[in-house]
């Protein structure tokens, strides 16, 4: 099961924690990667830890002609594109009556425009050859909204609309859209909360304890699967329990 | 160079399963060939592969009939 053997695959924000750990998990089941991101160096040694089957191309995700020559670069290096994996994301957490249009506009570009832009640009392969997996991290924050994360929880829930439009568009050309949601996920990016931030987060998670990359890593794996074929326009939530929806 | 038009009708027949009596040059894709929004585009990707040329949004959304795509990979394609 979730064999994935001659299949290629792109992962955006491969730098990243959980990143690094969708790109290990695909290449692992046998799928060609490239690893983007913005930080060459932390994606070649990744490369270089994943041996075989493994290519770089940094790219910056609030840059157009960037992210088209990212669509470019990732499908000559391997090929063909079957799998892309929008995983590159940021926050600028502020309260709304504080939030400046900069932390606005720079959240919803690199997480919900640069994600569109990658996936439109990478549709036309996938319509050819009649495959495709197109999977968004998105965040639990996108469907409950979060003091302080306006702008993230707009971009995240953006990413779910934005699947489900695609997802219609293209099921019967054998591409699937869907999302992964993560919780609160032991990574650079909550490695920033204080202790008691994180008492009080975890109060809110029936499992008791933060999520791994590895376990979001999973999901992503059973949703670029052949197994995975019928499932299309869906959110798969990976939190603990942290909210039932 | 009916020859275009033979390849252009080829390729229609093929993608859309019509009937090739069906396909003439004032046939509408989407009106009368069933053709969805997607097949249209899937079409023009064809016919740039086929034909060696590039066609612009612009011009794609302004080929609605056989001939329109006929006209324009005529006055585009090189000789
Ligand atoms: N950690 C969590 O608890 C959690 C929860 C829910 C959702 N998520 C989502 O999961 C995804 C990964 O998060 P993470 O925790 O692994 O965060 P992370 O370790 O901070 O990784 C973020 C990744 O995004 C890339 N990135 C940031 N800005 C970019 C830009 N302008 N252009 C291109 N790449 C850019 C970074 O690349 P460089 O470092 O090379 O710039 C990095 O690889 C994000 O979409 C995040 O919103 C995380």
């Amino acid at each position: 099961m979730f064999d994935l053997n001659g299949k290629t695959a792109l992962v955006t924000g491969a730098s990243g924690g959980i990143g690094g750990a969708i790109a290990r998990a695909l290449h692992r089941q046998g799928a060609t990667v490239t690893l983007s991101g913005t930080r060459a160096e932390a994606l070649e040694q990744l490369k270089v830890s994943l041996g075989e089957r493994a290519h770089v191309v940094a790219a910056r995700m609030d840059d157009a002609p960037d992210i088209d020559r990212l669509a470019k670069e990732a499908e000559a290096a391997m090929g063909k594109l079957d799998i892309l994996v929008n995983n590159a994301g940021i926050t600028r957490d502020n309260i709304s009556m504080r939030m400046k249009d900069e932390e606005w506009e720079k959240v919803l570009q690199v997480n919900l425009t640069g994600t569109f832009r990658l996936t439109r640009a990478v549709m036309r392969g996938m319509m050819k050859r009649r495959f495709g997996r197109v999977i968004s991290i998105t965040s639990i924050v996108g469907v409950t909204g979060n003091p302080g994360q306006a702008n993230y929880a707009a971009a995240k829930a953006g990413l779910i609309g934005m699947s489900k439009s695609l997802a219609q568009e293209l099921a019967s050309r054998g591409i699937t859209v869907n999302c992964v949601a993560p919780g609160f996920i032991a990574t650079p990016m909550t490695d920033g909360l204080t202790d008691d931030q994180k008492k009080g987060i975890l109060a809110r998670v029936p499992a008791d304890r933060l999520g791994t990359p590895e376990e979001i890593a999973a999901g992503v794996v059973y949703l670029a699967s052949e197994e995975a074929a019928y499932v299309t326009g869906q959110t798969l939530h990976i939190n603990g329990g942290m909210a039932m929806i | 160079m009916s020859d275009i038009a033979e390849r252009v009708k080829k390729i229609v027949v093929e993608h859309l399963g019509v009937e090739a009596a069906q396909v003439k040059e004032d046939a509408k894709f989407i009106d009368d060939l069933g053709a969805d929004s997607l097949d249209t585009v899937e079409l023009v990707m064809a016919f740039e592969e086929e034909f060696a040329i590039e066609i612009p949004d612009d011009a794609a959304e302004k080929i609605q009939t056989v001939g329109d795509a006929i006209g324009f990979i005529k006055s585009n394609a090189k000789p």
